[in-house]
């Protein structure tokens, strides 16, 4: 992914990968196992039925502190953040001022004034500098991600796992909520959220102590490690949107499908609203189910009734359907609805497909009451 | 006999015909084939020419075929089910079965020896 010449940097976790024979991949500038030795779709599999731990360290987090943070936050960021409840997390952008995504991000609210914001990884330096431009003096800034690993754990039976490592299931947080908490014996901050579409917790803790919780949490029947692959394929069958891919400068919250988020009727303004409230989508995202095995990739044109309509965005083969999906950006000049017949020019093939309603996979525990 | 190329396919000479497919380092190096595209039966093949198409979940990847002849039956099984692939490269998991084939163009191809040294040539 990365086209740069910069040596790319590696999570503390390498050598865990290393000895349970991962492929290493370049990915945003790290080195990040893509798979481990049972492929791609077993570990999509396991993740779907049981559970998975992924390493997601090469991901950024910021810690936001003070009175104002709050009243601060709520004007950079596309969704409102004044209104957060404490112990809530929320799915959020920042954009640049013509209503571009820069990143998107979820923001927790720790408590009345401290905020954790977890970014992409790729976009992680230009984040911080963003945030760091427009919170005023009286707000601290912390980019942390160095100093912190951040576990995934995902699949119906992620709480089970964290219920065998001592923590109480009743107690555990309910979805897309966040709780500072314990584990092994490490503080962490426990979130049930997730890129996968299952039940699931995100873990950060002390980069110190990724090794020990790594190894803790594998050694829980039935963990197994999934690699970036698995979680590619399991957020595309989600209709989850990825940076660089679904999301990025030229497109906005609105254009990816999240408009209806940003309440944009409301006098509230924030970095990047005028221009979202000026200007009309030239593009919509959708999902589209292609008939057969082969997959169309990103870049793939996108006919709608024999005229280029659009180009995939990401596009595999879907381990749970046992078929290829895409999702993709459509002109807005084309009313495509769920249904229409599709052509995917893939060089040198046309694959037929039909628009679809997404998220593609609609048995995931990702919503499941504990 | 059996032969290899430097793209990883392989050959395995039965009598007048041959199968074709591609090595186990090739499977392993795609990780798992969720679609396989074949060529027609009863298509003549050139040396070199795309025979067909392998995908993985992450890639696609032309194959080429390691030799000449006219294609008289493809593996069907593959077509349905690409992991078969993954778990017998070169047995099960063949591709096409050639005739009209040129001994002599194995000549061009590596025996097993010397697709091995290969392999651990492009390994460093």
């Amino acid at each position: 992914m990365s086209t740069s010449d910069q040596p790319l940097q590696s999570t503390v976790l390498l050598n865990e990968h290393i000895a349970l024979g991962a492929r290493m991949v370049p990915f945003a500038g790290w080195n990040m196992p893509v798979q481990y030795s049972e492929g791609i779709i077993a570990e999509h599999k396991h993740t779907r039925e049981q559970v998975s731990l992924f390493d997601i360290c090469h991901m950024g987090e910021f810690r936001v502190k003070g009175a104002n943070a709050a009243s601060a936050l709520d004007k950079i960021a596309a969704r409102p953040v004044a209104e957060q409840k404490n112990g809530v997390c929320r799915y959020n952008f920042i954009l640049n001022k013509d209503g571009g995504v820069l990143d998107d991000i979820i923001i927790y609210r720790l408590a009345d004034d401290e905020f954790y914001i977890v970014v992409n990884a790729g976009t992680r330096p230009n984040d911080a500098a963003h945030f760091r431009k427009l919170l005023p003096a009286d707000v601290s800034f912390a980019d942390e991600s160095d100093a912190t690993a951040k576990l995934d754990l995902q699949g119906p039976l992620a709480a089970d796992v964290l219920e065998s490592c001592g923590l109480e299931k009743a107690k555990l947080p309910a979805y897309f909520n966040c709780m500072k908490s314990k584990i092994g014996g490490v503080d962490c901050i426990l979130s049930r959220t997730g890129y996968t579409g299952e039940l699931g917790f995100e873990i950060y803790i002390p980069a110190d102590k990724a090794v020990e919780i790594w190894r803790l949490l594998l050694s829980k029947s039935p963990v197994k490690p999934a690699g970036l692959g698995a979680r590619d394929t399991l957020r595309l069958e989600m209709g989850y949107p990825l940076y660089g891919h679904e999301l990025n400068t030229e497109t906005s919250p609105v254009e990816a499908g999240f408009g209806a988020m940003l309440k944009l009727e409301s006098p509230r303004t924030f970095e990047g609203s005028d221009a979202l409230k000026a200007k009309a989508p030239s593009k919509k995202l959708i999902g589209i189910e292609l008939e057969g095995r082969r997959a169309a990739r990103e870049g793939s044109p996108v006919l709608f009734n024999g005229k280029l309509a659009g180009k995939v965005s990401s596009g595999a083969f879907s381990p749970s359907l046992g078929k290829a999906v895409a999702m993709a950006y459509i002109d807005s000049a084309f009313d495509v609805k769920n249904g229409d017949e599709l052509a995917l020019d893939a060089g040198k093939a046309t694959i037929p497909g039909k628009a679809t309603e997404l998220p593609f996979y609609k048995n995931g525990t990702v919503r499941k009451k504990l | 006999m059996k032969y290899f190329t430097k793209d990883h396919e392989w050959v395995r000479v039965d009598g007048d015909e041959a199968y074709v497919g591609i090595t186990e380092y090739a499977a392993k190096e795609l990780g798992d084939i969720t679609y396989v595209e074949l060529p027609r039966e009863g298509s003549d093949l050139i040396v070199g020419d795309t025979l067909g198409v392998v995908e993985s979940v992450k890639a696609a990847s032309d194959v080429y075929s390691p030799i000449s002849g006219t294609v008289i039956a493809v593996n069907k099984h593959a077509e349905d089910d690409p992991s078969i692939i993954n778990q017998s490269p070169e047995e099960k998991g063949w591709l096409c079965k050639l005739d009209n084939i040129d001994l002599i163009e194995m000549d061009d191809l590596m025996d097993d020896k010397d697709y091995a040294k290969y392999l651990k040539e492009i390994a460093h």
